[in-house]
């Protein structure tokens, strides 16, 4: 593997996850479970999408084939789609969305948080940039994490129950291959071995503060970075990629 | 469970530094800190704030309108409080 | 007319704004909460049709376009809902009321969105329909409803140029993009003349509403307006308004356009509407499946409250 392929591999991780989890999250858009809610979700799917635009974007560049943000997000299909298995899981009711949500941008955040010092000038200036959007993620689903998981009963049990599935997709934040070898060596990429911890700590944390029960199964369920992805990728493509598919000679 | 609503809330937004908070609308949230976030969510999607204040609104006491005249028709013919009230020579120039 | 109307109503002839806690006959109030929630509903139920197509918005520009503008309405509802309230009545309560039917919102979010050119025509159309209605009621005499309408009418116009901008697009694209587009044109036009509501000899509310000036238009006026503005508009597209009856007419100056089917306009706005049930069933299971969440968060902050009072 060459440093592009490797760096066109790493934006394609980034992007990918902002893209699929932004999209997920867009679905709530007029199902939210109360007005001002739905407002601030749509907001952090407005970010999110926003930031995959300018990595694909980036992406493209870095490739040199030509090809623009809509030609990845559209024209490539499943195996070739690199985010984190997290982000493609269904939003289920609004305590297993926050879940995933709160999972997602601790670690998003503290990844930014390191993304900062790269000697990529484009991933330095973005995760500055994206960082100001992140931390506001973060304060949200915390606070909603703290509100259910010490609200009622119901909403307890609405968020423990979806921590427990989800839990076997956090390893993957962690998980180095050989893209995050070889841009590690070269300062480019951020050592996810160092922000582990740290997402430990703070998730515990929360969960703690949050009368949960931090989930003991340890097993990670990898794939997503090697384009190996739960069955439901599939059908967020199939969705958002149907019109330029259907209309290949159309421009939108 | 209670189905309470969440309280309402009076959003005051300053636009930008320099000027006073002005009232813009109103919101539900359960407690401040998400009526802040809500009102950020609802009320600055085109940066239209650098601050904002937020009040329960039961905790906002108003003047009655029927007490109008005698809260504010005084204060019209205190002319003595305005400069154009007092006469100085032209030759001083602007004061 | 008791004192207090005949007062009311010269504050109203000198177009002094009427505010909150001002006195106001009954039948204002009424007639505000009536019409405000129902133009918030209107902006809640608009959601859905063009949330149809978030998840397959055919390029990432579109697709944040359509989710700012959405979201966008779910902020003009509140605006207007926040309106509501100023009168003394519960948001939540218009909005059961909605649910059960008592309460009623634009008809035109009753019909589907089938192909993409339908966010095309919906922002074009119904959202230029909406434009024209809320630039007059910029003056409404009642203060909060007419200061949320200047707000919306702000942030409204960038929705009317998205959809036309889409049209536009699709109009000098492949053949099937532009018989995407008439064929939105063909579904939403009628529907659109019918946001304006009744005729102005059918219309029950109109001269006491006007005579209040919670409208400064009647129906019929503004539909006028609509046509006059839109058929241009269509013709720069270079696509067919479908009513062979529409024709300028020289002398006054105003299109003249075909009969409404008034009979598809009622029964549509009393639930037979392609639409209708889907759209109650979607924004009522919304609030049925969020209680929870507004409870916990209730639950939450109430045990916050009492740590703070032992600590």
């Amino acid at each position: 593997m060459t440093e592009q392929d490797a760096l066109f591999d790493y934006c394609l991780r980034i992007g990918d996850s902002s893209l699929i989890i932004g999209h997920r999250l867009s679905e709530w858009c007029g199902h939210g479970p109360i007005l001002e809610e739905d407002i601030a979700i749509i907001n952090v799917s407005l970010d999110l999408v926003g930031q995959a635009r300018s990595v694909l974007d980036y992406a493209g560049k870095i490739e040199g084939k030509g090809r623009s943000e809509d030609d990845l997000a559209y024209l490539r299909d499943v195996a070739f789609y690199r985010n984190h298995l997290i982000c493609e899981q269904p939003n289920g009711d609004y305590g297993r969305t926050i879940v995933r949500q709160f999972l997602f941008d601790s670690f998003h955040y503290l990844f930014l948080n390191e993304l900062v010092n790269s000697k990529d000038d484009f991933f330095s200036g973005y995760a500055e940039k994206s960082l100001k959007e992140v931390i506001y993620h973060m304060q949200h689903s915390t606070k909603w994490m703290l509100r259910m998981g010490d609200g009622t009963e119901e909403s307890h049990r609405r968020v423990q129950e979806p921590l427990n599935d989800l839990w076997r997709f956090t390893g993957e934040f962690f998980a180095v291959n050989e893209v995050d070898k070889i841009l590690i060596s070269n300062g480019i990429a951020v050592d996810l071995n160092k922000i582990k911890p740290k997402w430990k700590q703070y998730v515990r944390e929360i969960i703690e503060d949050a009368t949960l029960t931090l989930p003991t199964n340890d097993w990670e369920q990898l794939g997503g970075k090697e384009g190996r992805h739960t069955e439901h990728l599939g059908f967020i493509l199939a969705e958002m990629q149907f019109l330029p598919r259907a209309y290949p000679d159309a421009t939108w | 469970m209670a189905n309470e609503n969440w309280p309402l809330w009076e959003v005051f937004i300053r636009s930008r530094q320099g000027l006073n908070h002005k009232h813009v609308g109103s919101l539900r949230a359960a407690d401040q800190e998400m009526a802040i976030e809500n009102a950020r969510d609802v009320y600055t999607r085109r940066s239209e704030g650098v601050s904002i204040w937020v009040v329960l609104s039961a905790n906002v006491h108003a003047s009655n309108p029927s007490d109008k005249g005698p809260m504010f028709d005084p204060a019209e013919d205190k002319v003595y409080r305005h400069p154009t009230f007092y006469d100085i020579p032209d030759e001083i120039g602007h004061m | 007319m008791t004192k207090a109307e005949e007062e009311f109503q010269a504050k109203i002839d000198r177009d002094i704004k009427i505010e909150p806690k001002d006195w106001m006959p009954d039948a204002y109030r009424k007639t505000l909460v009536r019409q405000i929630s129902q133009h918030a509903h209107s902006e809640i139920v608009g959601m859905l049709p063009e949330g149809n197509w978030i998840t397959r918005a055919p390029s990432l520009r579109r697709k944040v376009a359509l989710l700012a503008k959405v979201q966008d309405e779910a902020g003009h509802g509140l605006y207007l809902y926040s309106a509501v309230e100023t009168l003394g009545t519960d948001r939540e309560q218009t909005i059961d009321d909605m649910h059960s039917g008592k309460a009623k919102y634009s008809s035109i979010f009753n019909y589907p969105t089938l192909s993409w050119a339908d966010m095309g025509a919906v922002g074009w159309l119904v959202d230029g329909a909406a434009i024209v209605n809320q630039v007059a009621l910029q003056r409404t005499s009642y203060g909060p409803y007419s200061r949320a309408m200047v707000k919306i009418c702000k942030e409204e116009s960038f929705h009317q140029r998205q959809g036309y901008e889409l049209l536009i697009h699709m109009c000098n694209g492949t053949k099937e993009q532009k018989e995407m587009a008439q064929d939105a044109l063909n579904r939403f036009w009628w529907p659109s003349l019918m946001m304006f509501g009744p005729s102005d000899t059918d219309s029950p509310n109109t001269a006491q509403s006007m005579a209040w000036r919670v409208k400064r238009y009647t129906n019929d006026d503004l539909r006028q307006q609509f046509v006059d503005i839109t058929v241009p508009q269509a013709e720069f597209l270079g696509l067919t308004i479908p009513d062979p009856d529409l024709k300028m007419n020289e002398e006054t100056g105003h299109y003249e356009f075909g009969e409404i089917n008034w009979e598809e306009f009622f029964n549509v706005v009393n639930g037979n509407g392609p639409c209708n049930r889907e759209r109650i069933a979607a924004r009522s299971n919304a609030k049925k499946n969020g209680s929870w969440v507004i409870d916990a968060a209730n639950a939450y902050a109430e045990k916050q409250r009492m740590k703070k009072k032992v600590a």
